[in-house]
């Protein structure tokens, strides 16, 4: 638990639901969001690029926490549900003038439609049996992409029309950073707000003791698909967002790999935090951009530590995720809120 | 309501979700029959309760009162025998969901305690106010207009519960950190703010000692005289049976061998018998 600022009292329920209460949590926003609006000015290409997709992974990593850390049931179908968004914005994108904002819309619909019926056998199956069935998801999906002819996506799909929204059209390592960071804050503000509410107390109660929700009154079924297709909604949204910046899609961005990476993200992240998913998609994300530009940087002087880069990826990312589970299952959420919590009592312990 | 309202006169919600005048039916087992494989667990099962009253159930271990709750909230379904709450209209309980039965005012505790233990206090109450909200995703996700003034609103009665019970001290602390004898006052809260018809608890002061056990008792007559919730409720205390309820069904190897007032049942022969044993000729 936190430290509670104290001297921080309410007057009525309306400040006491508050999100942020004190100056110092207002400013911190502030600067987070300056950040995010100057980076293009501070990183290089390479680095804003990772940006952009570590905002891409954040809307799916906040996904499929709503799903595995606030619901309690475990995923493995997260890419899947993430090509399901790429390839309805890409078809859209080639198969009719959509504009992109109303592609992307229809991503988060259809994803969630699929996500809701892949979530039915979560009204049977708990815990690994589920893990197993969500994998069939994963499998089904890619297999569809690949074999369903009128999808006509066996082969590569590129987008050639550009993104154009109201007469501008985005372009550039700018302005796609921009575009994708707005739609992670929006992502990020909408899945707290759920959290806020009936609607996320009923996930979280159906992960803590999913009897006891069931004999308060929460339609435990119901809940389970609703927080299968929310989060598939967030996945498709992301994936769609990938396809119109890419505008060149193949089923093979969307392996089981990706669904393991996902997961990965809200273990290191923190399940059942919305910012923990944003740490996660950044701290996995950004190691895998570190070592592969450390990989780069190391040719001349160690040819051996190219040759094994994959290897030594896959080990350092093993490695990272086993010492998250034994050290800080909670994950970075939890690690920033303790950094923030000795920093307010700082320099007294207690 | 008729209860003491001079009493109650400080909060402004009524907890007691049932309509009816105080002594009519409220619940109705009839001829109840669970099976499980080769095991009878209740056999013709009858017990009425009446609104207003304190009603337990007792028996030795494995006697079949668990089951019987369980049949009454809709976790199991019995094979034979109809389960009737009277509240606005009569309802079927035997053949309705768990969900559905908390909606028309069935509200219980678990023996083990089932609380939301990573959730704060105030979070496990509001969940006992679900069946009373209007649940919106879009509204949700964007806390709008609402949804917002849906939270405030129930927040009202939260506060109520947490007034009554004692429990403002720790209104945002996770529960799993509270102590047992708190986590069952908690759940008590949760169930109290469906404003139950019946309210139904399952050994609330198991594993307490003497004080929490008193605690616990003077809330549920609280709960009982003061807002006039009707009880039932499992207990292996004879001391505090025999003190609060005003009506004792004893069950034994999923029969009901007695049912009435407490002193009449605790001289019964058939109940000394099924927890003394028979008494043999020396």
């Amino acid at each position: 638990m936190s430290t509670i600022t104290t001297g921080v009292y309410s007057r009525t329920y309306r400040q006491d639901f508050l999100l942020r209460r004190t100056w110092l949590e207002r400013a911190r926003l502030a600067l987070v969001l300056l950040a995010i609006a100057v980076a293009p000015f501070l990183l290089s290409v390479y680095w804003l690029e990772v940006a952009t997709q570590i905002a891409i992974a954040a809307i799916g990593a906040i996904g499929l926490n709503i799903l595995v850390g606030f619901t309690g049931q475990i995923s493995l179908g997260q890419g899947g549900f993430l090509a399901v968004g790429a390839f309805t914005a890409g078809l859209t994108a080639i198969h009719t003038g959509l504009n992109p904002l109303a592609g992307v819309a229809l991503a988060g619909v259809v994803g969630a439609v699929v996500g809701g019926f892949f979530g039915l056998p979560a009204l049977r199956l708990k815990g690994l049996y589920l893990a197993i069935a969500t994998l069939a998801s994963q499998v089904i999906i890619t297999w569809s992409i690949i074999h369903l002819s009128f999808l006509g996506a066996a082969e590569p799909l590129a987008i050639v029309e550009p993104a154009t929204v109201f007469g501008w059209t985005v372009s550039g390592t700018w302005e796609w950073f921009w575009v994708i960071a707005a739609f992670a804050a929006v992502a990020a503000v909408l899945a707290t707000n759920l959290f806020r509410t009936g609607v996320g107390r009923a996930f979280v109660a159906i992960r803590d003791q999913d009897i006891a929700a069931e004999a308060v009154g929460v339609n435990v079924a119901g809940y389970k698909i609703l927080a299968f297709a929310l989060s598939s909604a967030f996945a498709g949204v992301a994936g769609a967002l990938t396809a119109y910046r890419d505008t060149f899609l193949t089923w093979e961005s969307f392996t089981f790999e990706i669904s393991i990476l996902y997961l990965a993200m809200i273990i290191v992240g923190g399940l059942g935090s919305v910012s923990g998913a944003i740490y996660g998609a950044a701290f996995i994300i950004g190691l895998q951009a570190f070592l592969q530009e450390l990989g780069g940087n190391l040719q001349g002087s160690f040819p051996s530590v190219q040759e094994n880069l994959p290897a030594i990826q896959q080990i350092i990312f093993g490695l990272t995720i086993v010492l998250f589970l034994i050290f800080e299952p909670r994950g970075l959420a939890r690690i920033w809120q303790r950094s923030k919590d000795y920093l307010r009592l700082w320099p007294f312990r207690y | 309501m008729v209860f003491l309202p001079e009493l109650t006169r400080a909060y402004r919600h009524n907890l007691n979700g049932s309509s009816l005048e105080r002594g009519a039916t409220q619940l109705e087992v009839k001829d109840v029959s669970l099976r499980f494989g080769g095991v009878q667990a209740l056999e013709d099962v009858s017990l009425a309760v009446r609104q207003g009253g304190i009603h337990a159930v007792i028996g030795p271990n494995g006697a079949g009162k668990t089951s019987l709750l369980n049949c009454i909230s809709g976790l199991y379904r019995p094979q034979r025998g109809s389960i009737a709450l009277q509240n606005g209209k009569r309802h079927e309980l035997t053949k309705a969901r768990p969900s559905r039965i908390a909606k028309w005012g069935v509200a219980r505790s678990f023996q083990n305690i089932e609380l939301f233990k990573h959730m704060t206090v105030l979070e496990n109450l509001m969940l006992g106010r679900h069946t009373h909200m209007r649940h919106n995703v879009l509204t949700a996700l964007l806390y709008w207009g609402p949804a917002e003034r849906q939270e405030i609103r129930e927040r009202e009665l939260v506060e109520e519960v947490v007034d009554f019970l004692e429990l403002q001290a720790f209104r945002k602390q996770e529960v799993g950190r509270l102590s047992y004898g708190f986590q069952k006052r908690v759940e008590l809260g949760r169930a109290l703010c469906i404003q139950p018809a019946v309210l139904v608890l399952d050994e609330p002061m198991a594993g307490m000692n003497t004080e929490e056990k008193e605690d616990m008792a003077r809330f549920i007559l609280d709960v009982n005289e003061l807002a006039g919730v009707t009880v039932v409720l499992i207990e292996h205390d004879m001391g505090v049976v025999m003190d609060i309820s005003d009506r004792v069904t004893v069950l034994d190897f999923g029969r009901v061998i007695a049912d009435g007032e407490p002193a009449q049942v605790s001289s019964d022969p058939a109940v000394i018998e099924a927890y003394l044993g028979e008494q043999r000729a020396a």
